[in-house]
């Protein structure tokens, strides 16, 4: 048992759980006050007030909310197929979560108290008996990277949609198998182009690795961001993950999978309670990863003016870039219509995936000329 | 007992109870979910053995492209349990039992021929990586690979799936002479039932 405990590096192990529950907690915050922010925002662009009184300007709605979800009857028809309908809401969730991993909240930054924190952890382990060299001094904004990080992104939120395909199928209802069935096929088709639309990024990094992803983006101020390299090929990457990412999230205009005047809500009709709770926020957490997807790779990260002075600034300007792509979701969707069926499979397929392939010739033979 | 151990075992145990339900349960969505499991597993397994990009593509291209259609199809259709037609192909399974032998004295094979179980190192962290392409199972150096050595093979595997594409194509839009002239026949059905159902219409307006 003990060459178990030393196989395992605990120090490493206990570090990235303290930072995976500190992530975790501001992700959660971020979710419950962007579902808070989206109604706000909506009713202002549909001249209401919107929620506004649990709390100072209804700043406590989300609480409110969830407490609400928590003590609804869980109700769970009849006719379901029980196992996977439990099952659908957790495998939603659980790959979006497991993204937070490799977002790159921000740099290398010096932790305040670091040091004291540092010195009084190893005292105390020196008077337990353990010999630990703990060094707070700087800490790392995110709490792993790796070689493949972007295909790691790219997996967990392509395993998601079975939870979406599995709860369609499992409630035993049309509306919900309609659901689940426009789910996978838009998620299918639009897949590929965001994960082509990226390519353009890549040739300019080198790296699959989002933390160098972000490093490699340093200079000109703060803004030499991929967005404007290999011009004018980063751009159209750009628009391409853009529009797919609202599709790959199945949001406004792209929404449906839960379109409410044909299929009730889609998948998650039969869902109630805690369990419909799940998919809501699963949503919510996929559309910050998208977002900070698209923040790392095209809008430069953390990167911006005096972050090499000031390291705690990297953290403010990518949890700008962030909120402002999901602001931009707010927006499209208080200002666009649904597409139709047969819109959306034209446009991924007719439109956005030939641009996509073009958009790679174009970005290789720049990068060949230019790089 | 080192936790890689544990970690091989847990996955490898999964992986081999999911697998039997792949071809013990009656439910098509049953199978395709044990097979998904399965797929992840050799996914986790991949990523024990240092080879992060083999895995990440596992799960990319099995279990969130390919599984996801056949989902898709089998919901599509919605097949019930064991109605599938298995008579259909009456003498392949003869075959089985022999290709079955046949991977069992692969599988021995390599086997014997690893002379003892060495547990994988641990993973070199990408935090201290400087030359990516040296260090086994990372993107830089299966790209590497593929576009030095291995070039001609990669080449020829691409060729092979274009072709396979374009045959499905055609094998998709290829329409049966029989069928074709069904269709013909309940469009001339159709213009010919035309006129009645125009004059119901106007009757119901009038």
């Amino acid at each position: 048992m003990s060459s178990l405990f030393n196989s395992i590096d605990l120090q490493y192990v206990i570090g990235s759980l303290v930072k995976i529950a500190v992530f975790w907690i501001f992700l959660m915050l971020v979710v419950a006050y962007m579902v808070y922010a989206e109604r706000r925002v909506l009713a202002v662009i549909q001249n209401r007030l919107g929620p506004n009184r649990v709390g100072w300007q209804g700043l406590l709605q989300p609480f409110a909310d969830l407490i609400k979800f928590i003590f609804k009857e869980d109700i769970i028809p009849l006719a379901v197929n029980k196992w996977l309908y439990i099952a659908a809401p957790v495998v939603v969730l659980i790959p979006a979560m497991m993204v937070l991993i490799v977002y790159p909240f921000g740099p290398e930054v010096p932790l305040p108290f670091g040091a004291e924190i540092g010195s009084a952890l190893n005292s105390l382990g020196s008077s337990l008996g353990f010999d630990w060299s703990i060094n707070l001094t700087t800490i790392n904004l995110y709490i792993t990277n790796f070689n493949v990080g972007l295909l790691y992104v790219f997996a967990l939120t392509g395993l998601g949609i079975y939870g979406i395909v599995i709860g369609g199928w499992s409630s035993n209802s049309k509306y919900s198998l309609l659901g689940g069935l426009r789910s996978s096929a838009q998620m299918i088709s639009y897949e590929l182009a965001l994960s082509l639309s990226v390519v353009a990024v890549l040739i300019q990094a080198g790296t699959l690795d989002l933390v160098k992803i972000v490093e490699g983006q340093s200079g000109w101020f703060g803004l030499k961001w991929n967005i404007l390299m290999l011009f004018p090929a980063g751009l159209i990457a750009f628009g391409i993950y853009l529009v797919s990412a609202i599709a790959e999230t199945n949001r406004v205009p792209f929404d449906l999978p839960e379109a409410e005047t044909e299929l009730v809500a889609g998948f998650h009709t039969e869902y109630s309670s805690l369990k419909f709770a799940l998919f809501f926020m699963a949503e919510y957490v996929n559309m910050t990863t998208v977002s900070v997807l698209a923040t790392t790779l095209f809008l430069g990260g953390w990167q911006g003016p005096f972050v090499d002075r000031y390291p705690w600034l990297g953290l403010l300007y990518f949890l700008l870039k962030v909120f402002f792509f999901l602001f931009l979701y707010i927006w499209v969707r208080g200002t666009l219509p649904r597409f139709r069926y047969d819109q959306l499979m034209n446009f991924g397929w007719k439109v956005l995936l030939p641009t996509a392939l073009f958009n790679i010739i174009l970005a290789s033979v720049l990068g060949v000329l230019f790089l | 007992m080192e936790f890689a151990h544990i970690l091989f075992l847990a996955l490898a145990s999964l992986a081999v109870v999911a697998a039997f339900n792949v071809i013990l349960q009656r439910n098509p969505i049953y199978n395709a979910i044990g097979l998904i499991t399965v797929l992840c597993c050799l996914a986790a397994l991949f990523l024990t053995l240092n080879a992060q990009f083999i895995s990440a593509m596992q799960i990319i291209v099995y279990a969130g492209a390919i599984m996801v259609l056949f989902v898709f199809v089998i919901m599509l259709l919605n097949i019930r349990s064991e109605e599938s037609v298995t008579d259909r192909q009456k003498y392949l399974k003869w075959l089985a039992a022999p290709l079955f032998l046949a991977l069992l004295g692969e599988v021995i094979a390599v086997v014997r021929h690893v002379e003892r179980f060495q547990p994988p190192a641990p993973l070199p962290s990408a935090n201290t990586m400087n030359n990516p392409e040296a260090v086994l199972g990372t993107v830089e150096s299966i790209a590497h690979g593929m576009f030095t050595d291995y070039v001609l093979p990669f080449e020829a595997t691409s060729v092979l799936i274009l072709m396979a594409i374009v045959g499905s194509m055609l094998l998709a839009r290829r329409e049966k002479k029989e069928d074709i002239e069904r269709i013909e026949q309940a469009l001339a059905a159709q213009e010919a039932e035309q006129p009645i159902v125009e004059d119901s219409e106007e009757e119901v307006a009038a």
